[in-house]
């Protein structure tokens, strides 16, 4: 009995020890980019395979798009890809609606093989930001001044007519440079001569950094802006001065 | 951060809480502890009268040295601090004066009509209202002080609302044959504008173009197969390179957001997007407002490409920048 106990208890830790392992592998998720190397010939066979099962209604024959249900690929190449299939964004149900952030749908092996069948028209090639190479100072700068209008100064997403902008609190480093050199669905394109690999390191090492930031000065509320600190603010001001009004004032007898 | 947010407020229940229950019972035991407050009492404590007079002083001076701030050092932080630690010296002088210093009294007043001779008693009370206050001199020029204090305070932000814009809405930097460049001054070279990019951009140049409400504008390339712009502007815009105004014609914020579209049959058309009240504004006809509070169109700067392949300026803005409140004089820009 006690022998059981302590064995299931062995069990548990394992299962526990793997879990924390999984899960800070996930927090630093950082895929290797897909290899260039002469497997690249078999890897694109079997994408093909999967495209014409998975992509090629909307995507249409060789990535030359179907008009009204989705792009040409040609030019996102890798890069538009890896950004959509990693970020789970694709596959798509309803091709009008908004590719939105999800858990891959694909496992790691079937999306390589479809970024090396859809790399091989050409295209963009699935580039990469280093965050440790990023200074986060120079990143929040350049972020402000390129992303914020959008993603909002902390990342945390907003709208612009016609979208929701996502959060990017979840994002890669290798898909904040997708995202950037794509711009995917409405977001406006950061080629190298806009944005170029220093500053994009910056701005990767920014945007890992909202995912965990210091909030110096307190309290950050969600770090979703000034109104609802406007509103914390006005709310606990007027408990306390209504504390106030109450100490002061005297009830006739 | 639920969490916090249910402490403090446990926190002030408590302490409101703790008020309530420390008011001593009604009856004989409260008589007892306490003088009848139906009973006029008379302040005649000298070292409040001091502690009023200091309070208001102080005050008055903080609020006063808001109101200088405002003028010669605008900082945010700071300007917070004095107005917020004067208003709350004033405030504590007047509760130390409301239980200290003047006289107190319970008055009850009767059901029925008040008669002339009642009338006269309460002038004579409020006659008598400063009996016992043996600085009246000193309270009443701290007063003084204080009100003044907060006049300042008060009076000094209307400044904020002048002094009036003048023309400079209509007199932009921008001229045939000027350069465009980036905010850290490097000139913009047409070939490194991609389609679907975005660049903020200032005249060349110019040194006084970060306090000139004209000087920005936001420069877009798209596909030039799609430019849909009026005739008179076919010429403005080489290779898709568009440039306009960055003041958005509502309410004068910067047009910050752009949106270009992957596929533009399953989203929506390339807009430039005002991000305080989403006014969009279609930039391949002109940016005409498509959507949101704006009615004037953004106004478009032509552009041309010089013999170094840099972005210059081919005339001036084809319009008044910034909403119509801000003095627009051109008659064509009113629609």
């Amino acid at each position: 009995m006690r022998r059981r106990a302590r064995r299931a208890a062995f069990a548990l830790a394992v299962v526990c020890a793997g879990l924390a392992v999984w899960s800070a592998a996930a927090g630093g998720r950082q895929q290797p980019p897909p290899a260039r190397t002469p497997s690249d010939a078999a890897l694109a066979r079997r994408g093909r395979d999967l495209y014409a099962g998975t992509c090629a209604t909307c995507h249409g024959e060789n990535l030359r798009g179907v008009p009204g249900r989705g792009p040409a690929l040609l030019r996102g190449g890798a890069a538009a890809a890896d950004f959509y299939l990693s970020t789970g964004r694709m596959p798509i149900a309803d091709p009008t609606d908004e590719p939105s952030r999800a858990e891959p749908q694909m496992s790691g092996a079937d999306i390589a093989a479809l970024v090396a069948y859809v790399g091989s028209f050409g295209g963009l090639p699935v580039p990469s930001a280093d965050p440790a190479r990023g200074n986060v100072a120079r990143g929040k700068e350049t972020f402000t001044e390129s992303c914020a209008g959008c993603h909002q100064v902390m990342a945390r997403g907003g709208i612009v007519t016609g979208a929701f902008v996502p959060a990017l609190q979840d994002v890669t480093a290798r898909q904040v440079a997708e995202a950037a050199r794509v711009g995917p669905y409405l977001m406006p394109v950061f080629d190298a001569g806009r944005l170029p690999q220093r500053d994009l390191d910056d701005v990767a090492a920014y945007v890992r950094y909202t995912a965990h930031p210091d909030d110096r000065g307190g309290w950050g509320i969600g770090n979703i802006g000034p109104v609802p600190e406007g509103m914390v603010t006005w709310l606990l001001a007027a408990v306390a001065l209504l504390g106030i009004v109450r100490a002061l004032g005297e009830r006739a007898p | 951060m639920r969490a916090r947010v249910i402490a403090v407020l446990a926190v002030i229940a408590g302490v409101v809480r703790g008020l309530v229950r420390r008011e001593p019972p009604p009856g004989l035991a409260r008589a007892e502890r306490e003088p009848d407050p139906r009973k006029r009492q008379v302040g005649a404590d000298p070292r409040a009268e001091v502690a009023v007079a200091a309070l208001l002083v102080l005050g008055g001076a903080l609020a006063f040295a808001f109101a200088v701030l405002i003028a010669a050092y605008p900082q945010t932080q700071l300007l917070g601090a004095t107005l917020a630690a004067g208003l709350a010296c004033i405030g504590a002088a007047l509760a130390l004066a409301s239980s200290r210093v003047v006289p107190r009294e319970v008055d009850v007043e009767q059901r029925h009509p008040v008669a002339e001779e009642v009338d006269e008693e309460l002038t004579q009370e409020v006659r008598e209202g400063g009996a016992g206050i043996s600085r009246r001199r000193l309270l009443a020029g701290a007063a003084g002080v204080a009100g003044a204090g907060i006049a300042g305070a008060f009076v000094m932000p209307l400044t904020a609302l002048g002094p009036s814009l003048g023309d400079a809405p209509n007199d932009s930097p921008w001229r045939r044959g000027r350069r465009l460049v980036d905010p850290e001054g490097r000139p913009l070279r047409a070939a490194d504008i991609g389609i679907g990019s975005m660049q903020n951009a200032l005249p060349a140049n110019d040194p006084s173009a970060l306090e000139d409400l004209a000087a920005p504008i936001v420069v877009v390339r798209v596909d030039p197969r799609t430019l849909d712009l009026p005739p008179d502007r076919r010429t403005w815009a080489p290779n898709g390179i568009l440039a306009f105004s960055q003041i958005c014609t509502h309410a004068a914020c910067a047009v910050t957001l752009f949106r270009y579209p992957v596929d533009e049959e399953t989203s929506k058309p390339p807009g430039l997007v005002c991000p305080c009240h989403y006014s969009t504004f279609d930039v391949r006809r002109g940016a005409v407002p498509v959507f949101g509070p704006a009615v004037r169109p953004l106004p478009q700067l032509p552009l041309a490409i010089d013999g170094e392949g840099f972005l210059v300026a081919n005339g001036p803005l084809s319009g008044s920048v910034g909403p119509s409140y801000l003095n627009v004089k051109r008659a064509k820009d009113v629609k």
